[in-house]
């Protein structure tokens, strides 16, 4: 039992890594229809941020999850405007190929920058205890990051259906088109929130950072994992992406658990069976084929 | 929003024919002139990596078909070449035929793979296509990885033989290598030509353009993607398995999706909805990566990922067709003019 409590705890992490990152993903595509390819060489950058914003400036962990989802807001800003603003107007696919285009050039810069050995990190002060409930000990940063995630998540829920720019997000992402036509200025509203689901890439990398290895490889695999997500999801629906990023990570836990050479087929087998029984996602909209 | 999601023809496929089918005489030039480049290739280019050049061309053409000629673009396609490098390698190791025999092996595992991976994508189009053959493509990945009895797992599957009726120059120079390599390679293209150049190519064409009209008309959809998949994948298998006899050994490279980037980045390159695009893009893509391996530079991926994005936003037709393009303008313009004088 305090086995499997532990697996699910460790799943649950894992699994707010994906729902960070997955709904950025998801938030980008919603407003601009852009599939990010780079989303997971973002979520590097932020790992790879911190560790050195910690080894260069001594800025603590706590630091960097405000300063660098607020940098790779910046340079996700920059990418909008610099490269993806021109494709917008072609099929999804030219971004989806131009990002995977970025891809190459960043995990190779930061190859020759850092090298392929890991950076370090530790974990920060205050988080790398462990807390006993009744006769379980659980890892107290996985407590915090499934916390923190579901938190962000919450937040981000908040934003997008009490506010009125999430209103207008929402719309934008609903129909652009009729949103266009009730005067809302939807272009205004692609480059902030690109940036922003950037940032939000970014943010699951720092709370990576002190977990897993910090190396330019680290958002190879992730990124088709989280394409597995949002396939799972249903890629136009933020509460999919949320949803199929906790489950996800569970489904990866539980199979390192109970069937390790299995663990990493097991999601896109999952997959697979949305795919074959809900074509559109658990979440998605039945759209005519 | 879900007429983003679906393929549309606004690809911008260079579709139209600028060479007018009523000179079919500059066709066949053309077709002489590559068959004597690729005749010529290894005189004048290292012979392994002439090889290398020939299978990635191939690769590329299987790409194209989707992608060019039916408007799917996989992601996955390092899945065929793969296990059809490994399976061509256990063949060859375990058999001992002669190493075209093993290639033919190694792709009918490759379009035997493709049908449940066909059947299950095809139900996606778009962006949606492209994720989904990449997550299948990474479920293959890991399989190799786990299946380490098979496949040697992080090892690779070593000592892959060229057994050609033991006739020794081809089984040890890789010069001689290359032109008993080279038929197979051609057999794809030419079922690649076949293909695109007949009723059936006539119909993906079709589904590309309009596949609600093509439906209409009483053309099975579903069915033809799977059918140009599972043939797509074939053509990735001859040129997968004629990779790894080249080599003599296949590794997780093989399957990695970085292989599945990089044949989509060489196809798109190259130019799509031709079949002289994959071949100029194998061409420069390989040169280019060897270069750039011997000249000590770590980070490739600079600079093909910095051309690739150049292409992306500035030459969308890939250099055949933008090369054609600036040819059919500069034919027009000389032809206006010389009507005017």
């Amino acid at each position: 039992m305090s086995a499997f409590l532990q697996y699910t705890l460790q799943g649950l992490a894992a699994g707010g890594f994906y729902a960070l990152a997955a709904l950025g993903l998801a938030v980008i595509f919603g407003v601009l229809g852009v599939v990010n390819f780079s989303h997971g060489a973002c979520y590097m950058l932020g790992a790879v941020a911190s560790a050195v914003l910690l080894d260069t400036l001594g800025l603590s962990f706590w630091w960097a999850l405000l300063v660098v989802p607020v940098l790779m807001f910046v340079f996700g800003v920059l990418m909008e405007r610099l490269l993806v603003q021109w494709l917008l107007r072609l099929d999804p696919l030219y971004n989806f190929l131009l990002t995977f285009g970025i891809t190459l050039v960043l995990v190779d810069l930061v190859k020759r920058r850092y090298g392929v050995s890991g950076l370090p990190y530790q974990l920060p002060p205050g988080l790398d205890g462990r807390v006993t409930v009744g006769s379980v000990s659980l890892s107290l940063y996985q407590v915090f990051v499934t916390l923190f995630a579901v938190l962000v998540c919450v937040a981000v829920w908040a934003l997008l259906t009490q506010t009125r720019i999430g209103m207008i997000v929402r719309a934008s992402t609903e129909d652009a088109e009729r949103s266009r036509a009730l005067g809302i200025n939807v272009g205004r509203w692609v480059t902030p929130v690109f940036g922003f689901g950037i940032g939000l890439a970014g943010l699951s990398g720092v709370l990576a950072a002190p977990f897993r290895a910090i190396t330019a490889d680290m958002g190879s695999n992730f990124v088709i994992i989280l394409f597995a997500v949002v396939v799972i999801g249903g890629l136009g629906s933020i509460l999919g992406a949320v949803v199929a990023g906790f489950l996800v990570g569970l489904v990866e836990a539980y199979g390192q658990a109970y069937a390790p050479s299995f663990a990493q087929v097991l999601i896109f087998v999952l997959m697979a069976l949305v795919v074959l029984v809900r074509p559109s996602g658990l979440f998605g909209r039945e759209e005519a084929a | 929003m879900s007429e983003q999601l679906t393929a549309r023809a606004d690809l911008e496929l260079a579709g139209e024919p600028v060479i007018p089918a009523s000179r079919p005489g500059l066709r066949w030039a053309m077709l002489a002139v590559g068959l004597l480049v690729a005749l010529a290739l290894p005189w004048f280019i290292y012979p392994p990596v002439a090889m290398d050049i020939a299978a990635w061309a191939l690769f590329a053409i299987s790409v194209d078909l989707l992608l060019g000629y039916t408007g799917l673009l996989s992601f996955g396609h390092a899945a065929f070449w793969g296990t059809s490098a490994y399976v061509t390698g256990l063949i060859a190791i375990n058999a001992g035929v002669p190493f075209p025999l093993a290639v033919l092996g190694g792709a009918l595992a490759a379009m035997a793979l493709a049908v449940p991976i066909g059947y299950l994508s095809v139900r996606r189009t778009g962006i949606y296509f492209a994720m989904v053959t990449l997550a299948f493509a990474q479920m293959v990945y890991f399989i190799a990885n786990q299946w380490r009895s098979l496949t040697g797992g992080e090892n690779g599957l070593q000592g892959i033989p060229k057994s050609f009726f033991g006739i020794e120059a081809i089984e040890t120079d890789s010069f001689y290598f290359y032109y008993a390599a080279l038929p197979v390679i051609l057999l794809g293209v030419l079922v690649a030509w076949r293909a695109v150049n007949s009723p059936f190519g006539q119909v993906l064409v079709a589904i590309r353009d309009n596949p609600a009209r093509a439906r209409a008309l009483g053309y099975d959809v579903e069915r033809y993607k799977i059918m140009v998949f599972v043939l797509s994948a074939g053509l990735a298998g001859l040129a997968g398995g004629v990779f790894s006899i080249s080599h003599g050994f296949a590794s997780l490279q093989e399957l990695a999706w970085t292989t599945s980037g990089k044949v989509v980045l060489i196809t798109v390159l190259g130019g799509i909805g031709t079949l002289w695009g994959g071949p100029i893009g194998a061409g420069l893509v390989v040169v280019l990566e060897d270069r750039l391996a011997s000249s000590g530079f770590n980070g490739v991926g600079i600079i093909t990922g910095a051309i690739f994005i150049v292409i992306v936003l500035a030459f969308r037709h890939g250099i055949w067709g933008t090369a054609r393009n600036g040819v059919a303008a500069w034919m027009r313009r000389r032809r206006s003019g010389a009507g005017g004088s």
